[in-house]
């Protein structure tokens, strides 16, 4: 992608802006943690595309190998998947106890039976 | 799903092959693409295959929470165990040289291998905890 | 030539699938489209050259995540309620956020440059001596398991707690159950 320049990156950017819009303007829950999934995937792509080495090959030794991609963004971002799939879980379970009390999943509705009187 | 003749018998042919799959991906893992998450997540898929077929009362006769409980924190324990039994050996917290004094590469090569496998144990359990728990209350 | 076109589509595929994910109404039809994007995101990551990290991603992204949202969503028995189309000062702070991260990659060096800061420094050790140290031909495994062991021990410490928090959260016994109904 290096005859993009550093247009590539502005589309990975683009990517996260687009989670994040959904993260903080979509009321219901549920699309909330879907744009949160966006955001979290799109920055993984900035990292592994700052590691790419031109010409290299999959970190993985070869022996017609020139040229190795660097092997570290590779490890932070397994790592950053794996606890990004775990957030997924804790946040769904947490939709699906407020969805428990509340009734329902659209924040606004939430903070209005949040402020009933008498509560 | 059960009564589908041809999901049933598909899901029977193939859940053996994932779990082999699976158990590959996490062995080979030093050599080709792969390791302990992945096989793991692998692992815990053709169980969640076998959930959506057969049901949630034949998957608890499988593998009820009673075990998939003490599997998720069993691999950790490998994992910091092989760290204490280093120390134990006289070196540092996970010095993988000291599990094979005489030829410190092949301990390295063991204690990777042995820390892969403690990942992808715990990281498979979890996996299918995580998707017990979710659809706990669409149990009949 | 080929390589143009194959990152001309994923990328446009990307950002299709993205929108599409956050404005359908529809919840399940919004999982299915993070599905693709994850899938769409290995393919990059594959064309990138780094083929553990778009392993898991297929696996855990486009398998696991998808299982537990469509699993969510049997219970969240609506759809999304209609909204207004954009909500403008959201819009504005991403604009501005947006425009700072554009501001920042200015800075940075050449797509793919092999004298890049980040591949001067331990990358070059670790590629040099990962196979003689440690026998093992994966440089991702064996900077994963032995080189970086401490943060893979916590990772897995950290999965290991999203397991025991949904435990925490949605499992109640029957008897617990009755108890409140009573």
């Amino acid at each position: 992608m290096q005859w993009l320049g550093h247009y590539n990156y502005w589309i990975y950017i683009a990517l996260m802006m687009i989670g994040f819009y959904a993260v903080i303007a979509k009321p219901n829950l549920v699309k909330k943690v879907i744009g949160l999934g966006l955001f979290q995937t799109a920055a993984f792509l900035l990292y592994i595309s700052i590691g790419m080495v031109e010409g290299g090959t999959a970190p993985i030794a070869w022996e017609h190998a020139i040229l190795y991609v660097n092997p570290l963004p590779h490890v932070l971002i397994l790592t950053a998947i794996v606890v990004a799939v775990s957030t997924l879980a804790v946040a769904l379970a947490l939709v699906i106890a407020i969805n428990r009390a509340y009734g329902t999943v659209e924040s606004d509705q939430i903070d209005a039976q949040d402020i009933k009187p008498g509560r | 799903m059960k009564e589908n003749l041809i999901v049933r018998e598909a899901a029977r042919l193939l859940i053996p092959f994932i779990l082999l799959f699976g158990f590959y991906v996490i062995a080979h893992g030093e050599i080709s693409p792969g390791g302990g998450f992945q096989g793991g997540v692998i692992l815990a898929s053709a169980f969640i295959l076998y959930t959506l077929v057969y049901g949630s009362k034949d998957s608890e006769r499988v593998l009820s929470f009673r075990v998939s409980d003490p599997l998720a924190s069993l691999g950790v324990l490998i994992y910091a165990g092989v760290g204490v039994a280093t120390m134990l050996l006289g070196g540092l917290f996970l010095d993988y040289n000291e599990l094979n004094p005489a030829h410190p590469p092949a301990g390295q090569a063991l204690g990777i291998s042995l820390v892969e496998l403690g990942v992808g144990i715990t990281v498979s359990a979890v996996m299918i905890t995580l998707f017990n728990e979710i659809t706990r209350a669409l149990r009949k | 030539m080929t390589t143009y076109t194959l990152d001309i589509i994923l990328l446009f595929l990307l950002v299709i699938s993205a929108v599409a994910a956050i404005s359908v109404r529809s919840l399940l039809a919004a999982s299915m489209f993070l599905a693709i994007y994850s899938l769409l995101m290995a393919q990059i990551w594959v064309h990138l050259q780094a083929v553990d990290v778009a392993f898991t991603e297929a696996a855990v992204g486009a398998g696991i995540s998808t299982v537990l949202l469509v699993g969510t969503l049997v219970y969240i028995k609506a759809d999304e309620a209609p909204a207004p189309l954009i909500h403008w000062p959201s819009l504005a702070a991403v604009m501005i956020t947006g425009a700072v991260l554009i501001y920042g990659t200015l800075d940075m060096p050449p797509f793919g440059d092999p004298t890049a800061p980040t591949n001067l420094h331990v990358a070059p050790y670790y590629i040099a001596h990962s196979l003689e140290q440690t026998q093992v031909p994966n440089f991702v495994t064996s900077v994963l398991a032995s080189y970086r062991g401490y943060d893979t021990l916590f990772e897995t410490a950290v999965i290991f707690t999203a397991g025991i928090s949904l435990i925490l959260l949605l499992r109640q016994s029957s008897k617990h159950r009755r108890k409140k109904r009573s």
